[in-house]
């Protein structure tokens, strides 16, 4: 024990290797214990993604509905195939993956700019059930040779009861803005009165390039 | 003419901030009055080559980062970086020795991190540092603290001559008490203090007033609510306590009365115009608490344990580091929350 | 005295009060025209209930609340509605909104109306509908419902305190200030009407110490009364609700809370006067003061304002000057929303309309970095960390804006106001503020498909079980038949099987919705559209898309037939008649636009059906060979034989391939070798045989 410490004492080397080892074991001691104390237990990734999707059920994608996309994504499947969701979808995906967000596969479709829900020209409607059949979240009332209605609440959107429609009368409307849902945005950089200041002087820039 | 469409508020108060830069500057004064007075013109000459050297490099990044000269240069912020360096640095200073203190700052200190408002360090501690571990030699070196009026006493021609042809002058120059303190290990405090003639009535010969001088432009910026009073406080209480309990009652081990201490090297400087730099130290009135508390703990343990005389810079850089740690946990208690930081309901 | 109680931050803005006081309140008159928002308060907007060329008198009702959360909109003056449309009014987005238009026949005739003899003798639930029925919203600024404040959830506990706002705490605004000075006495005895109907232990009026005759005039009114009139020191923001329920009570709402969970119910002292004139007059809320303000008005002061008068009336009785102002602002300085056109009406939250000069209050300077001073935190009246928060708003990033408590910012604006850079520091909030609340409206929307989703395809896969089932037994009892049958002569011509076999997949292609989720029929018919049209030239693509509305106008026809046949009802069969139609006239527009690009209706070369052309070659082939002398026995063996041989060469080579490619392949080939090998030799000797 006591030539041990001697040694030690004289190999300054040894003391600090000695050191290291144990500061080592210590910590490693303390992150194993910490990821056995505090492990998570999150939702299996493909139910998180799942829960980032937009689960308009469109199929855009390719999968039908966003569970199988979502349960592609997690098998390594491309984050961009998102329409509806867009960028700001591509960007929690990319975060919770902790993968590069990229852009959007045009091949899909593009991300519009505002909502829309499917609404029936009911004049015209022949009751024909083909939309009904066709709609993901059964939002589409009525019967066999009866008026169809849209019912704009459960509406995702997603565009599949306008193809099988035989008489076309299905229309997208896009939400509008109206006062209570109107919103300030964000100042943006190019704003002439709000220059924020770190931003590139993109006016400029446009300039240069004309 | 089409009125105009943007939100509120519509009316906003008289503050700007280049007028924020312009009031620090202003309340250097006093401090910097009475380093010249003891220590004669050298420093004035730091300053004005700082200044001259910050906007000159400040001018450059701005062209290589296409952002329009002149509202950048408005606000002031270089100067403030450049006139806070030429105060710590040692009067007399080579011109050289400035220029790459003052280049560093604003180019590396300031200007990579993303320009005014995003640098996590200090940008004029960072300069210092960088001069202090490159260029040891030339930054202990302290002009004697003469007096300006007396004989052989530098005046503003040999500053000039000193910045700028530094082998053709000589300066004289004397260990500062901070210095001669910590190699101090054979004498009595009060021995030391009669046998040196660079200490004064409470701490070093000249450094007293100057820290005197840079307490008042310190009070006067708290007067105007420039920064709030807390990390200033808590950093000169905490220095105070420290040496208050290591000085024991002056043996040669003695790491100095607290009131050489408060008086002595950067202190008052440091505690009313480095650490209360906004944009690198903590933000909430609790964490500029903390922020400051430890601030002047590290000034203390480097001072006496530390292989560095003064220990301002590596201090307020230390704690530049751990102010969004601070911050993260002293979120004040917003209105109608509980304190345990949930809801209250 | 009561203790009074300080709050964290505020700020103090020049007044700017003195300028609207020097005269007593005049009446505005009557505009010729005036514009009644519908959506002139919090909740649901009002549905209007008259109907264009109406003739209605003043106090009618106009629009009605629709939801608990709203209220009613009444006539401000007789006269008649000339319109009911989009026009715009008071709002930061500038955007028209539905409004009901009165010309005035400058009459001014009431409506027949009366108050209440002794409101003491009325039930609580009836004084309460009678507020309500009055269209009172909250004329602090705010415009929520009175009388949903009012009619306090039981569940939340009792009302001890009922605190009226006197505070008006924003630069430049006097309309309170006028009305406690000229009317203190209705302001108290409103306060008498609303402590009947929630019975407080006790009443607090707040009101800051730069309104000395207001203070004077209400302690005159409420002289002898319970009424406890609490004054302050001024500082910005104390009169938002918040704000003035600390400072006189020392308490905190919860966050996301209402005052009434600390037992408070909180109203500003023009909304009172509202209640008083409705309970004691029975007049709806018709008009309001408004204060004309700011350098560009050469007389600025109180205005009486019928509600719906444009505010450019409002402006030329103030002698507006336009070429002075650069922005003009409904409310103060600091809370107020800039109106890009005059014509907008005066609404129930009109409480200022601001009219400054540029100099008064310059265009905003330019935006520089944040230098994290802090100074907006400390004038946050919320304790917030402002400048942290506008960090996480530029980087959108969310989760941490809500760990810093974005949703207790009241937007008051005293950061902005002291922020030396100049950092709009506001907008950022309410933008990250509405981002969010998108998300979560966002999130749950998604969340509730998504349920829905999983629901059918529950539902789908239940009756597809079924169907199976069904299908299991009915496959079961036709075995069970064709076993009774006994094998009949089953051998049948193979050709004609392939033609079936063809025809069905013909007919399962046209019609997968049949047997799979349609869903999923619809995405892959629609993704075979897609890439189907993407290839195609534009040529083509017409062609096709004419093919496809002749297909569709052919099925809506033969529906037609069917339909009339089985005596559909006229409505159908007139809806199909119009597609019909329409698909004609679309048939006609193709082939009108394909004969301009100068394109024959029909290929060169008809894109032939893959199942018919397989059917043809199949019928072709065995024509060939009913045609063809038939062949000798040997002649056929010596056919048979060569293809063997062929097939054998074939297979040999491919597996010495394999064999130096070491694939794994080698195996299965070897056996097909082998097998070649034994048939080769069955067939050499079947031909000996023959020839022997």
């Amino acid at each position: 024990m006591t030539a041990m410490l001697e040694l030690v004492a004289q190999n300054p080397f040894i003391a600090a290797l000695l050191a290291l080892v144990g500061l080592g074991l210590v910590f490693g001691a303390l992150l194993g214990y910490a990821a056995v104390k505090f492990r998570t237990e999150g939702n299996p990734i493909s139910e998180q993604i799942n829960a980032i999707l937009p689960q308009t059920q469109c199929g855009q994608c390719g999968y039908p509905g966003c569970r199988p996309y979502a349960e592609a994504i997690a098998d390594g499947e491309a984050i961009n195939r998102c329409p509806p969701g867009g960028e700001g979808t591509i960007a929690q995906l990319a975060d919770l993956l902790d993968v590069e967000a990229i852009p959007l596969d045009a091949e899909h479709g593009e991300e519009k700019a505002a909502a829309s829900v499917a609404f029936i020209r009911e004049d015209e409607c022949i009751g024909c059930t083909k939309c009904i059949q066709a709609c993901p979240v059964d939002a589409i009332l009525g019967a066999a040779k009866q008026m169809h209605t849209v019912i704009a609440s459960e509406c995702t959107g997603c565009d599949l009861c306008v193809e099988p429609c035989p008489v076309d009368c299905i229309d997208m409307i896009s939400e509008e803005v109206t006062l209570q849902t109107w919103h300030w945005e964000l100042p943006s950089p190019t704003d002439p009165l709000i220059i924020a200041s770190d931003r590139d002087d993109m006016s400029s820039d446009k300039e240069r390039a004309a | 003419m089409a009125l105009m469409r943007i939100t509120s508020p519509h009316a906003h108060g008289p503050l700007s901030t280049a007028m924020v830069m312009r009031t620090v500057l202003l309340a250097t004064l006093p401090g910097i009055v009475a380093l010249v007075h003891f220590f004669g013109f050298g420093v004035v000459v730091n300053i004005l080559w700082a200044c001259l050297v910050a906007v000159g490099c400040e001018a450059l990044v701005l062209k290589l980062r296409k952002r329009p000269l002149g509202f950048y240069l408005n606000d002031a912020s270089a100067l403030v970086t450049a006139t806070l360096l030429g105060i710590a640095l040692p009067p007399y200073a080579p011109w050289w020795l400035i220029a790459v203190g003052v280049s560093f700052a604003i180019i590396i200190g300031k200007h990579l991190y993303g320009g005014m408002g995003y640098n996590p360090f200090n940008p004029a501690m960072l300069g210092y540092v960088v001069l202090l571990i490159s260029f040891p030699l030339e930054m202990t070196t302290w002009g004697a603290p003469l007096g300006i009026n007396q004989v052989g006493a530098p005046g503003l021609l040999t500053a000039l001559q000193a910045c700028f042809m530094p082998a053709s002058v000589d300066i004289a120059t004397m260990a500062t008490p901070l210095d001669l303190l910590k190699q101090n290990d054979s004498l009595l405090i009060a021995n030391l203090w009669t046998q040196q003639p660079v200490f004064g009535r409470w701490a070093g010969l000249g450094w007293e007033w100057v820290n005197i001088g840079f307490l008042a432009g310190g009070a006067w910026l708290l007067y105007k609510r420039i920064f709030t009073w807390h990390a200033p406080v808590t950093m000169l209480a905490s220095l105070t306590l420290l040496a208050a309990i290591f000085y024991d009652s002056g043996s040669s081990a003695s790491g100095g009365s607290p009131a050489f201490h408060l008086l002595s090297g950067g202190t008052m400087f440091a505690a009313f115009f480095i650490i209360t730099d906004p944009v690198s130290s903590a933000v909430s009135n609790r964490g500029k608490l903390i922020y400051g508390a430890a601030i002047g703990a590290l000034i203390y343990i480097i001072r006496v344990w530390g292989n560095y005389p003064d220990a301002v810079a590596f201090a307020v850089l230390l704690m530049n580091f751990v102010a969004p740690f601070i911050d993260h946990y002293t979120q004040p208690r917003t209105y109608g929350h509980s304190k345990g930081g949930g809801r209250s309901s | 005295m009561r203790k009074i109680y300080d709050i964290h931050g505020g700020i103090h803005p020049l007044e700017n009060k003195h300028q609207s006081l020097q005269v007593s309140s005049t009446p505005a008159g009557i505009p010729p025209q005036l514009f009644y928002p519908l959506s002139q308060h919090i909740g649901a907007p009002a549905k209007a209930v008259v109907s264009v060329g109406q003739k209605v008198l003043k106090g009618e009702l106009l629009a009605a609340a629709d939801g608990f959360i709203s209220v009613p909109i009444h006539a401000s003056t007789s006269g008649v509605i000339t319109a009911i449309e989009p026009r715009p009014v008071p709002h930061p987005s500038a955007m028209p909104a539905p409004c009901i238009v009165l010309d005035s026949d400058g009459l001014d005739t009431w409506i027949e109306h009366s108050g209440v003899e002794d409101y003491t003798q009325l039930e609580r639930s009836a004084l309460l509908q009678l507020i309500r029925d009055s269209g009172i919203a909250g004329m602090g600024g705010a415009g929520f419902p009175a009388a949903v404040k009012l009619g306090v959830n039981p569940e939340r506990g009792r009302i001890n305190t009922l605190l009226i706002n006197g505070t008006e705490c924003e630069p430049y605004i006097t309309a309170d200030d006028i009305l406690m000075r000229e009317q203190a006495e209705a302001i108290i005895a409103g306060i008498h009407i609303l402590t009947h109907l929630v019975e407080p232990t006790e009443i607090l009026l707040g009101i800051e110490d730069n309104k000395p005759e207001a203070i004077a005039a209400l302690r005159a009114a409420a002289a002898g009364t319970a009424i406890d009139i609490v004054v302050f020191p001024t500082k910005y923001p104390s009169g938002g609700e918040k704000q003035l329920i600390e400072i006189v009570t020392g308490k905190q709402v919860p966050s996301g809370g209402l005052p009434a969970d600390i037992g408070i119910v909180c109203q500003n002292v023009g909304t009172i006067y509202a209640i008083y004139r409705a309970v004691t007059y029975g007049e709806p809320l018709i008009s309001r003061m408004t204060t004309v303000t700011g350098n560009a008005a050469a007389h600025p002061r109180n205005y009486e304002v019928l509600l719906g008068t444009p505010m450019s009336w409002l402006l030329d009785l103030a002698g507006y000057d336009a070429k002075r102002n650069q922005r003009l602002m409904m409310g103060g300085p600091m809370m107020g929303f800039t109106i890009t056109d005059p014509s907008v009406p005066v609404v129930k939250t009109t409480n200022c309309l601001l009219a400054p000069t540029v100099e008064e209050l310059p265009a905003p300077d330019p935006a520089q970095a944040c230098i994290r001073c802090g100074m907006c935190a400390e004038a946050c009246p919320a304790s917030l960390l402002p400048q942290q928060m506008y960090w996480f708003a530029q980087g959108k990033e969310f989760e941490k804006l809500e760990a810093h408590n974005l949703f207790d910012c009241i937007e008051c604006g005293a950061c902005s106001y002291v922020c030396p850079s100049n950092i709009p520091l506001v907008q950022y909030y309410r933008a990250a503020k509405a981002e969010i609340v998108q998300m979560r409206n966002d999130h749950a929307k998604s969340e509730h498909s998504r349920t829905r989703f999983e629901a059918r395809q529950e539902r789908l896969d239940r009756e597809a079980a079924e169907k199976e089932a069904q299908r299991a037994t009915r496959k079961a009892a036709a075995e069970q038949r064709a076993r009774d049958a006994a094998a009949g002569d089953g051998v049948e011509d193979p050709v004609q099987a392939a033609i079936a076999r063809a025809k069905a997949k013909k007919a399962g292609q046209a019609e997968p919705a049949a047997s799979a989720d349609p869903a999923q029929a619809a995405i892959e018919k629609a993704k075979a559209t897609r890439a189907a049209s993407a290839d195609l030239a534009p040529e083509d693509k017409a062609r096709q898309d004419l093919q496809k509305l002749r297909e569709r106008a052919e099925k809506s026809r033969a529906r037609l037939t069917e339909s009339r046949e089985a005596g559909a009802q006229d409505k159908v069969i007139e809806a199909l008649d119009a597609s019909v139609l329409k698909l004609d006239e679309k048939i006609a527009t193709a082939v009108a636009a394909m004969a301009d690009q100068g394109w024959s209706e029909n290929p060169q070369q008809a894109p032939a059906d893959p199942a018919q052309a397989a059917i043809e070659r199949a019928l072709a082939k065995r024509a060939a060979q009913a045609a063809a002398p038939a062949l000798s026995p040997r002649e056929q063996l010596q056919k048979n034989l060569q293809s063997v041989e062929k097939s054998l060469q074939k297979a040999t080579a491919k597996l010495a391939e394999a064999e130096q490619e070491n694939s794994d392949k080698v195996e299965v080939l070897q056996q097909s070798v082998q097998k070649l090998t034994t048939k080769q030799s069955q067939v050499q000797a079947e031909l000996t045989a023959l020839e022997d």
